[in-house]
């Protein structure tokens, strides 16, 4: 397995790890996270993946071992890490969503379907957490299928309400509170997606897998 | 049956904010796969000198006072202490006496007695430790209140109470530590990279301008103006899918007008970051007012 890996610098003690895809992005975090808890990357403080990049930031200004990254994720992985899966099993959810989002008809008509339509797709696809950002507990979910990829609204809304249901470019994602947000609204859950005093403190983490339940 | 009786809680009493107040510690660290932003105080080292002044471990809560202002009671004995941008320090007894007090230094307050902080000549925040550290309830393992995310305690409002945790070490009784004047330029080193390749003579553009400290700036970001950064050809209108983002991050939206982010900042973002500034530079730029100018030293 080879990766075409490019290792950039962020500061005294940051590493940005660019991948040509979100698998690989996902792989790679796999890997660094499978490391630090193995205690093969010792003093890193954030290991936070993007649409194309992990960072890894290590305590104390640096230095990053630079070498050991590479060797990491360049290297062929030995056949019993091959399926990091094997060792941790990312989580699974289930989120029930009320089909009753703002936008629904506006994605219907886009995508030249019925509304019906639309809730099947959405809640028959299998989702990947690629990634967190935007607000705490706000996970970019991948896995949308094509038809349901449209742009963004032309005006932003002010206020978008907490446990929205929404889907945006490649993604679809569930606010995790009210916030100002341009996203195409399809419903909205109860679930509650983040809370500091919960343990974890967000439902959704890069990794996880995700589903959609429609409510009756 | 024994009713429990009310455990006596210390605190103090914040009369008045000024501009903005918020509790701030070291920040939460380990949660940016979550989403959740670094926070903690913009000029940690200032934040360390007061706890370090009233006896507390380093990273114990107290207050950020942006530009003064603000008044606090001591409801119970409390040691106290202002840092970070000079200000000039009023005390004021139980039966309404007044009198100067040094900043950078202990002071102890008395049961009814007060602490105002005038207006800060030059720098923007300060920082005040009370003896024991302010013990509002921790979230992910930190006091600070982030203004972005809304974790930690609401900003302060004229009025409110704060509980003190058990004071331990004695307090310092050295002289007042001397104080640095912020300067209206600020140089700080940046570390070109990531994303310096989307720009057109990096190092030359960030070196060429003196960039000026824009009035939106907060605890998000500063927002930096001056002869703007060019992408090169190659890069020019092209999306840059979300990246990773950290304090420092020296990031060029399209209008080629830096922005900075500081301790509050989101967790990923869409432009390109050009260069960081090192963590132990960043207290420089927290106190870095409107107006004020930025030199940067990449390398």
């Amino acid at each position: 397995m080879s990766r075409a890996v490019r290792l950039l610098r962020f500061g005294p003690s940051g590493l940005l790890v660019e991948l040509p895809s979100t698998a690989e992005v996902a792989a790679a975090y796999r890997t660094l996270c499978t490391a630090r808890k193995d205690g093969r990357l010792t003093g890193v403080t954030e290991l936070v993946p993007a649409a194309r990049t992990v960072l890894v930031e290590v305590a104390g200004g640096g230095p990053v071992p630079v070498e050991l990254i590479r060797a990491m994720l360049t290297d062929p992985p030995a056949p019993d890490a091959a399926d990091p899966d094997a060792a941790d099993q990312p989580a699974e959810l289930l989120i029930p969503v009320h089909y009753d989002g703002a936008d629904l008809d506006l994605v219907a008509r886009t995508a030249e379907l019925s509304v019906a339509e639309v809730v099947k797709l959405h809640s028959s696809a299998e989702y990947t957490v690629a990634f967190c950002g935007f607000a705490p507990g706000f996970g970019y979910l991948i896995g949308l299928p094509q038809t349901l990829r449209q742009a963004r609204l032309d005006d932003s809304r002010p206020s978008v309400p907490a446990g929205s249901v929404a889907v945006a470019g490649e993604f679809s994602a569930v606010y995790p509170r009210s916030s100002p947000g341009g996203w195409r609204l399809l419903g909205h859950t109860d679930v509650v997606m983040f809370d500091p005093a919960a343990d974890p403190p967000a439902r959704l983490a890069p990794g996880d897998r995700v589903r959609f339940e429609p409510v009756r | 049956m024994p009713s429990a009786e009310p455990v006596p809680t210390r605190a103090v009493t914040v009369s008045r904010t000024g501009p903005l107040a918020v509790v701030t510690d070291l920040g939460r660290s380990g949660y940016a796969h979550i989403g959740v932003p670094r926070s903690g105080a913009l000029d940690p080292a200032a934040l360390r000198l007061a706890n370090r002044l009233v006896g507390n471990p380093e990273g114990h809560a107290g207050l950020e006072v942006l530009l003064g202002g603000l008044e606090l009671c001591a409801e119970v004995g409390v040691t106290v202490a202002v840092t970070g941008a000079p200000v000039p320090v009023r005390w004021y007894g139980r039966d309404g006496t007044r009198r100067a007090v040094d900043s950078h230094r202990a002071v102890h307050l008395r049961a009814g007695e007060r602490l105002e902080l005038g207006v800060l000549a030059a720098g923007l925040r300060c920082y005040l430790a009370c003896s024991g550290g302010l013990d509002v309830p921790a979230e992910l393992g930190s006091r600070s209140t982030d203004l972005l995310s809304g974790l930690g305690p609401a900003k302060l409002a004229d009025g409110d109470r704060l509980a003190l945790g058990t004071a331990g070490a004695l307090p310092s009784d050295a002289g007042p530590v001397p104080v640095s004047v912020p300067p209206a330029l600020v140089s700080v080193p940046v570390l070109l990279g990531p994303r310096d390749d989307w720009f057109a003579d990096p190092a030359g553009a960030l070196r060429g301008s003196l960039w000026t400290v824009g009035s939106a700036s907060n605890r998000i970001g500063l927002r930096l103006s001056g002869a703007a950064l060019t992408r090169v050809p190659e890069r020019d209108g092209v999306e840059l899918p979300s990246e990773p983002m950290l304090p420092g991050a020296v990031q060029v939206p399209p209008s080629g007008q830096p922005v900075v982010f500081l301790a509050d900042g989101p967790t990923t973002g869409g432009y390109p970051v050009v260069g960081v500034i090192p963590e132990a530079a960043l207290g420089a730029l927290a106190q870095a007012r409107p107006g004020d100018q930025v030199r940067f030293t990449p390398c």
